[in-house]
């Protein structure tokens, strides 16, 4: 495992969980590969975790899973984001812009 | 809306768990496929890009854990999963679990059954309000050897007129009526009491109404009170009945109203009451036959009662004579009053605690056994646990999944318990003695199900805790270094085995010696001559000639002596006669007689005496002896002749020897004539065998002023039929046949065989007898399951030692003496222990045992020979597995 790559922050991953899925569904392997995708390799999601998450976001509501059969005929959850689940973007996401811009002040001037 | 949807969630969760986990597995399987065709597109070997996929995503059972974790029911699922293990381990270890459930359920079931005996008959107030308040009043004459009477109807009016400890007091008297006209005639259990006993307990007829003031004055009109059961039974539960008239005893009586269901009055539920009258003209201190129920006033005690009313006896002597007060001094009279329920309880309670305390003896045998099959369970599994430990598992963990096996063990007992408590119960009401009180209340009763339910639980958590607390103490590591042999831990844990081992045998000791004082007492009852011969071939049945049916003494007599005669024509019968009352059927009377020439001095008071009141022939049908002298014959009785038999000690201790005896004469007061004795016959047991026989009088049915009555004559009879056949019930529609054929209308009651009364008087030390011996027997299989159980358990840890032993030229015989010996120890441990126990457990059954003391040397030493043997053949097999061992086997083991 790479040791220069950053961990990924606590409870980080549900927000992305829920980025990734605003733009389509997808189910788990997908999600994993995407984020790892678009971070180019800089974010691995902790694969244990991954599907906790997922459970968890459904518990809450904020996304729904359903079963499907894939293009090579195997059958695999989906996972797609709820009318909440999008509030729940819209929060977080303003959540993460205030503390990214905090700390990076904090970085720019102490 | 979402917080719905989290709650279905994680109720679907909850039932679906299983079906969840399967979608969560295929998720993740699917996970890894997907990212080994990725990196087998990267040009991988297949089995190269399944490692590296495996690796990425690490471990499987960790995400699969974690997944569930967030699916918010982590500690329901966790009690059921652990549940679920439990029940896999349990059915896996098929032999352990059946055992532990037999044990268990036997303790419970037992411990159950006599607890719901001793809420319903101990325990339980009496069904009256403030029954906390109720007292029974009694008198005592201790200086002529009586303990308790009933009161005098004197002494009952003066604390009604006078008493400032008790708000009111009551009295009753039991006397069966025969009721004709409604069907065939049928003697009737009927109650006679005060005006003021009902509304003391608090108790109102549910229709029509109690007696009043003038229903117990001289002239009453003699109205009567129905049972529910009989208003029910007779007439259809009709409320109309009030103002009907039924026939009682030959005079009609007006039915005034109807008891509420479920009445009981010192254990009985007669069918009738009626109204008992008192003169206060005629009544004198004396007729100790009334029994006193009072209710005590608010803030004063059973102690202020007693005080209060024993100081009245001057009182009732100065305003209604009778007995002097000299005479009651000599006698040491008194009065005293203790709390109902002990009164309805009485003696039966002692043996019900003892049983209880037995039952849970074996309770504890039980749970020890149980307890020690867990230690062994634990031990196999220690290296196990300490795996686990070592591999993340929490302590906390793993001590819930302890408990939660033992729990659930612990519960299943508890279920088959009660299951085993249900039959036992109805088993237990069958053997019970019919005299024992309030037994018809008894029922598994709510209670009991919770003292089941405390018991497995409690059961339970002292399993469970077993293994949770030497793994706290030991550590993880240990266990892995150890091999499972000969550790400081195994030694630890083998002491505790041992000590429950020494504790079983020691408790199943105290049972067996119990038992065994019991069947000795038994046998002893039994074997004593009781004063009658073969009492399976005599049939009895209570038989009454009412005045309306033979109006004078003489008629009576002769009624009886025709249904006698016709009795006897009866093929299969040999003889029959009849009695006021037949060996120890409960029926008294007790007088202190005046024997000529044996002058009382003033200031003594003779003995009480027995009485009884005979047919001629009747010591023929029950088979006593006339050691002197003659029987009565038909002429006494119809002539009125002042004669009477009595006993050999009862002639003994007047004229020194039966035959000087005849011609002797006594009476029952100064004004009555004297009497001749002309027979003696041998002594009868008719207070029960495990008492002295009383002298007895026994006086023609029929007699001349006796008590100063002009035509004294005893209408209500026992008759004895003997018979040459081994049912005597079998002739119950001829003898039934005879007695209509002289009369149609009276009833015949209380069938029962002699050997049947006999029993009953015995059924205390029976009932006693057959519970320690179940419970001894229970105590001591299982004992033997324990002491097997630890010696074959040592026997397997030490196989290695018994090798080296046996290859360094130990003899087999050495090797299985080695282990007898260490049974050995163990049994004598045990002995040594239950024997001091013993000692002090038969002191509380001293008062049930008969001809053998508490301490009884034999029967120790029988038991302990017996529990000594069975203890050695339980580590014989274990000792003969160690000879067996074969020495390079047993080295090569490791």
């Amino acid at each position: 495992m790479d040791r220069n790559k950053p961990d990924m922050i606590k409870g980080t991953l549900d927000m992305l969980i829920l980025k990734v899925l605003s733009l389509e569904a997808m189910h788990g392997w997908g999600i994993s590969e995407r984020i790892q995708q678009i971070s180019r390799d800089e974010l691995q999601v902790n694969q244990g975790s991954l599907y906790a998450s997922l459970h968890k976001l459904t518990r809450e509501g904020w996304i729904k899973s359903y079963w499907e059969v894939t293009q090579n005929n195997r059958r695999a959850r989906y996972y797609t984001l709820t009318r909440a689940g999008e509030r729940r973007l819209g929060i977080e996401a303003e959540h993460w812009d205030r503390l990214a811009a905090a700390v990076g002040r904090i970085m720019a001037t102490a | 809306m979402r917080l719905i949807a989290n709650l279905l969630f994680r109720l679907r969760a909850v039932i679906y768990w299983g079906k969840m986990r399967e979608e969560l597995d295929e998720e993740m399987a699917f996970h890894i496929e997907q990212e080994t065709a990725k990196h087998m597109r990267q040009g991988m070997s297949a089995t190269q890009a399944r490692h590296q996929a495996l690796s990425k995503f690490g471990s499987v059972l960790r995400a699969r854990e974690r997944a569930q974790d967030s699916w918010g029911v982590g500690l329901v699922q966790d009690l059921s999963v652990d549940a679920r293990h439990s029940v896999r381990r349990l059915l896996r270890s098929t032999s352990f679990t059946a055992i532990v459930l037999l044990t268990l359920s036997l303790g419970i079931g037992g411990t159950t059954a006599i607890f719901s005996v001793v809420n319903s008959v101990l325990l339980r107030p009496l069904p009256f309000p403030d029954s906390h308040e109720l007292v029974a009043v009694h008198h005592t004459m201790p200086g002529i050897g009586v303990p308790e009477t009933p009161l005098s109807p004197a002494l009952y009016l003066t604390f009604r007129d006078h008493s400032r400890t008790v708000e009111d007091i009551g009295v009753w008297r039991w006397a069966p009526v025969t009721v004709t006209g409604l069907a065939e005639p049928e003697q009737v259990a009927a109650l006679q009491v005060t005006d003021g006993l009902f509304p003391l307990l608090g108790v109102h007829p549910s229709l029509g109404r109690g007696y009043s003031a003038e229903d117990v004055a001289p002239k009453s009109s003699y109205p009567v009170i129905l049972s529910r059961g009989y208003w029910a039974r007779r007439f259809g539960s009709d409320p109309a009945v009030l103002g009907r008239t039924i026939r009682i005893d030959g005079a009609d009586r007006t039915v005034i109203g109807v008891m509420p269901a479920g009445f009981k009055l010192a254990g009985l539920s007669p069918d009738l009451f009626l109204p008992l009258v008192l003169d206060r003209a005629s009544v004198s201190v004396g007729n100790w036959s009334f029994p006193g129920i009072a209710r005590l006033r608010p803030g004063f005690t059973v102690e202020d009662a007693t005080r209060d009313l024993e100081s009245m006896t001057a009182l009732a002597s100065e305003e209604y004579g009778g007995i002097p007060l000299s005479v009651l001094e000599s006698r040491e009279f008194g009065t005293f009053v203790r709390p109902l329920k002990d009164d309805v309880v009485g003696a039966a309670g002692r043996v019900i605690w003892v049983v209880f305390g037995t039952v849970a003896l074996v309770l504890l045998v039980a749970c020890t056994n149980v307890a020690n099959l867990f230690l062994v369970r634990a031990e196999s599994r220690q290296r196990d646990v300490a795996l686990r430990t070592a591999l993340g598992a929490s302590k906390g963990r793993l001590a819930r999944q302890f408990l939660t096996e033992s729990l659930l063990i612990g519960l299943l007992g508890g279920a088959a318990g009660l299951v085993l408590a249900t039959g036992g119960l109805r088993l237990l009401l069958h053997l019970a003695p019919a005299n024992l009180p309030r037994l018809e209340d008894v029922a598994l009763e709510p209670v009991a199900l919770l003292f089941t339910l405390a018991v497995s639980v409690l059961a339970g958590l002292l399993f469970g805790s077993i293994p949770v607390m030497s793994y706290g103490r030991s550590g993880l590591v240990e266990p892995l270094k150890e091999a499972g042999r000969n550790s400081s831990i195994g030694r630890r844990r083998f002491r505790m085995q041992t000590v429950f081992a020494v504790a079983q045998v020691a408790l199943v000791l105290v049972l067996l010696i119990g038992s065994g004082l019991m069947i000795r007492s038994f046998l002893g009852l039994r074997s004593v001559p009781p004063g009658f011969q073969r009492p399976q071939e005599v049939l009895t049945l209570r038989l009454s000639v009412p005045a309306s049916e033979a109006p004078t003494g003489a008629d009576a007599a002769r009624t009886h002596q025709q249904i006698l005669e016709h009795i006897v024509q009866i093929p299969g019968v040999t003889s029959a006669s009849a009695a006021a009352s037949v060996a120890m059927d409960n029926w008294d009377s007790w007088e202190d007689l005046e024997v000529e020439g044996f002058p009382v001095t003033e200031g003594e008071v003779e003995p009480l005496r027995r009485m009884n009141w005979i047919t001629p022939g009747y010591f023929t049908t029950i088979e006593n002896p006339i050691l002197a002298g003659r029987s009565l014959e038909w002429t006494d009785i119809f002539e009125q002749r002042p004669v009477a038999v009595v006993t050999e000690n009862y002639a003994r201790e007047y004229w020194g020897d039966p035959s000087k005896a005849i011609g002797g004469r006594i009476r029952e007061n100064r004004s009555a004539p004297w009497r001749e004795i002309v027979g003696v016959v041998g002594d009868v047991h008719v207070t029960g065998v495990a008492e002295d026989p009383p002298s007895v009088v026994y006086w023609p049915m029929y007699m001349d002023r006796f008590w100063s009555i002009q035509d004294y004559v005893m209408r209500d009879l026992r008759y004895a039929i003997r018979t040459s056949l081994r049912n005597p019930r079998g002739l119950l529609p001829q003898i039934r046949e005879a007695v209509w054929s002289v009369n149609s209308d009276l009833p015949v009651s209380q069938v029962m065989t002699l050997d049947e009364i006999l029993a009953a008087s015995l059924s205390r030390t029976s009932f006693t007898l057959v519970m320690l011996g179940i419970a001894a027997a229970v105590a001591l299989i299982l004992g033997m399951v324990g002491v097997y159980g630890v010696i074959s358990y040592t026997v397997a840890q030490r196989t290695r030692e018994m090798g080296i032993r046996l290859a360094l030229g130990a003899r087999r015989e050495d090797v299985r003496g080695l282990v007898l010996r260490q049974g050995g120890v163990v049994g004598a441990a045990g002995l040594a222990i239950g024997l001091v126990a013993a000692v002090g457990f038969t002191h509380l059954i001293a008062a049930l045992l008969f001809g053998v003391g508490p301490v009884d040397l034999a029967t120790y030493g029988a038991v302990s020979l017996l529990l000594l043997s069975v203890v050695l053949l339980a580590s014989y097999l274990p000792a003969r597995r160690a000879a067996a061992v074969d020495p390079m086997e047993a080295l090569r083991w490791e």
